[in-house]
């Protein structure tokens, strides 16, 4: 799924991105408040969803390389971290909906659950 | 031979600096993707230097971050003067963390450091001294 159309599905707002990035395709996504859940688990063509904010989540999901992290629950990324966010073209949605309700939809649109198994060396 | 062969980039990593934390890490990912390495492989260099980094700003109070290119591998050595590890075994757990409120707050602390680390490298190698401090090398072979 496009990154412009989960946008609009969430009816949230997408921040540091362009146009090349809003047509990026997300097609598996996975929920977590932990950095290192995150760098174990994401990938390229993964969506993050999150409550957390902070510069080190947007550092964090550029390391590891996902396509685009979600903000649950209204929460809205400060100044710093939509800079950090630009400077690696990597695209943050603000949605009001809960954590629950933003998986739920997502899931039913057809974005599959990320594949948290296949961890090398696990 | 590339371009990167022999390339060593090194940076001092500053304890409880979580403005500047993660910027060596960001920097070995973007020097490896412009130089063409596979991306599977930047992606596992990448959160490797970033685990080994951020456990020196946490846990640390300062050290040094390398990743070396050679021809057949990349080696990432975190090298730090600190407190140490005082149980390895018990600090390669997963979910096994040490981490304070301040981190904890940011998102770390799940106890996956370690564990990712390892995960992330095809050779782990780990020595500490309690009260001295901890070196993490990790080799990333960059042929299958």
């Amino acid at each position: 799924m496009r990154i412009d159309e989960i946008t609009n599905l969430l009816q949230a707002d997408a921040l540091a991105c362009d146009m090349s990035s809003l047509s990026q395709e997300a097609d598996f996504a996975f929920a977590s408040d932990f950095l290192s859940d995150v760098l174990a688990f994401g990938r390229p063509g993964y969506l993050l969803l999150t409550g957390l904010l902070g510069c080190q989540l947007v550092r964090t999901a550029e390391i590891s390389g996902i396509s685009a992290v979600v903000f649950v629950r209204g929460k809205r990324p400060t100044h710093d971290m939509v800079e950090l966010a630009q400077r690696s073209a990597l695209p943050l949605i603000c949605t009001k909906m809960t954590m629950y309700e933003a998986c739920g939809k997502l899931y039913q649109a057809g974005v599959g659950p990320a594949d948290c198994t296949s961890v090398r060396g696990s | 031979m590339s371009s990167a062969d022999n390339t060593k980039l090194q940076f001092e990593i500053i304890a409880r600096d979580f403005i500047r934390a993660g910027d060596a890490a960001a920097t070995i990912k973007r020097y490896l993707s412009q130089h063409g390495f596979d991306a599977e492989l930047v992606r596992r260099a990448a959160v490797a230097a970033y685990e080994a980094e951020m456990n020196i700003v946490i846990h640390s109070r300062g050290g040094m971050l390398t990743a070396l290119i050679e021809p057949d591998a990349i080696l990432i050595t975190a090298v730090d003067v600190g407190p140490g590890i005082p149980d390895i075994p018990l600090a390669m757990t997963e979910g096994f963390s040490t981490a304070d409120e301040e981190a904890r707050r940011m998102g770390f602390g799940a106890g996956m450091g370690l564990p990712n680390m390892k995960k992330c490298s095809d050779k782990f190698e780990i020595s500490s001294q309690k009260g001295t401090g901890t070196m993490v090398r990790m080799t990333l072979n960059r042929h299958k």
